[in-house]
């Protein structure tokens, strides 16, 4: 484990402490308090997990972005999933979305009911699934973002060149640049810096947050998942702040690459196009989502069973919309804690293992 | 995760920690064994860097280095 020591030295997080609190205080003297937003979930498990927050300085706050796939994903969707599993369709899913509520019901209740709800480490099990011998009928939950739309992209084409009879995808997939963009539009949210994702980042390359800058001058630092990147990604923000400068910083040069993975980019064009997607909390976004081309109609579960998503209900008084917007803490939920709890979640970000209010709920409190 | 067997039919084997997974190759150029993967949902999304990722270890010794002097 010695590679991960350096990673996780005390004392340079204490040298990138003094950094920090430099920067925060050049800012101070200026009267100026900025807010910063990190957009992936594993950031989020591990800004909470190190307690990185007590790091920051008064006039300097970190607030969790939509970067949760589950989370963002519109109870709509679970309504269609359970719609198509009532219809004895075998559904196969990533774990964590078998617990998000729709607007009157999770899968895992259906399960319960006797729907065939199957559990998937990796997508491939589920197109190994379709295609056994007297294999049921199966539709896989597509849902995140673009580090599972790569592999997802890779998988239909597998399944196309398979000539899989029995398999379909439910596509919620999501594009984190446009997201980004919404979000820095809205006055409301107010952001002044963004700790971008690092394997998101990995699939669309550094390069890809370049028209963010350019167009709302806003800091763009992408950095690894271990406490001193995020540490140093968020003391870049703060300095490029305190320069008055607005740059795309790659800190995770040991991944992600300024073109990006340009195979798996060339997977995703082939097989996905650009679509308006609903995200929870932020609304319909142009141009956000990804669904299957038309020409691989017979693969998406949309077309191929005659379902579509409408938009759902979020339960009564679920504040994750303003969680995933940055617009309040988890704590500030009235829900939290109490009625919500990872045991009994009444919305998706106190589900998913990854979602701000199950990291709040868990390191915070 | 550390590439342990190629497979010719763009699968392989991958070990951390002492445990082996299945992984799919496909999103990657060229993939070799001994190579450092980043693996999502079962598929190897990218190949770390070892180059970068020892000169990011070596600035963070020198910042523990300038914290312990006191010569931050």
């Amino acid at each position: 484990m010695k590679y991960l020591d350096g990673f996780r030295d005390p004392d340079a997080a204490r040298f990138l402490r003094r950094r920090l609190e430099a920067a925060a205080a050049r800012l101070a003297q200026a009267g100026r308090s900025v807010r910063l937003m990190e957009v992936c979930g594993t950031h989020t498990m591990a800004i909470a997990r190190h307690g990185l927050r007590d790091f920051l300085s008064d006039n300097v706050s970190l607030c969790s972005g939509p970067g949760c796939p589950v989370c963002v994903t519109d109870a709509g969707y679970i309504d269609a999933a359970l719609e198509l599993a009532r219809r004895g369709v075998t559904i196969a899913t990533f774990g964590d979305l078998v617990r998000v509520p729709g607007s009157s019901a999770t899968l895992a209740e259906a399960r319960a009911e006797g729907a065939r709800v199957v559990v998937c480490y990796s997508p491939a099990e589920a197109l190994a699934l379709a295609r056994a011998p007297g294999a049921p009928e199966v539709v896989f939950l597509g849902v995140g973002f673009e580090t599972t739309v790569a592999p997802l992209a890779l998988l239909l084409r597998s399944a196309v060149a398979a000539g899989a009879t029995r398999f379909s995808m439910l596509a919620a997939l999501k594009t984190v640049p446009r997201a980004l963009a919404a979000l820095a539009e809205d006055p409301e949210v107010g952001v002044n810096g963004f700790l971008c994702p690092a394997h998101v980042s990995a699939v669309i390359g550094a390069a890809a947050y370049e028209p963010l800058v350019e167009r709302y001058r806003i800091p763009c630092t992408i950095a690894g998942f271990e406490p001193l990147d995020i540490l140093f990604g968020l003391v870049d923000l703060l300095e490029q702040l305190a320069d008055g400068r607005a740059c795309v910083v790659n800190q995770y040069t040991r991944v992600v690459r300024p073109e990006g993975n340009r195979k798996a980019q060339a997977a995703i064009a082939e097989m996905l196009e650009p679509v308006d997607a609903a995200w929870r909390g932020l609304g319909v976004i142009p141009g956000s989502g990804l669904a299957i081309r038309e020409r691989f109609a017979a693969f998406d579960a949309e077309r191929r069973h005659g379902v579509a998503v409408r938009p759902g209900r979020p339960a009564p008084g679920c504040r994750c919309g303003d969680v995933l917007k940055g617009k309040i803490l988890p704590d500030a939920c009235p829900m939290f804690g109490g009625a919500c709890t990872p045991e009994h979640p009444v919305g998706p970000c106190m589900v998913s293992g990854e979602g701000s209010c199950a990291a709040h709920y868990k390191y915070a409190r | 995760m550390k590439l342990v067997s190629v497979g010719a039919d763009g699968t392989g084997v991958a070990e951390v920690a002492g445990a082996r997974y299945d992984v799919q190759l496909g999103l990657l150029e060229d993939a070799a064994v001994g190579d450092y993967v980043i693996v999502h949902a079962g598929y190897a999304i990218e190949k770390l860097d070892g180059a970068e990722a020892e000169e990011r270890l070596a600035l963070f010794a020198e910042m523990a280095r300038r914290e312990r002097d006191g010569s931050g």
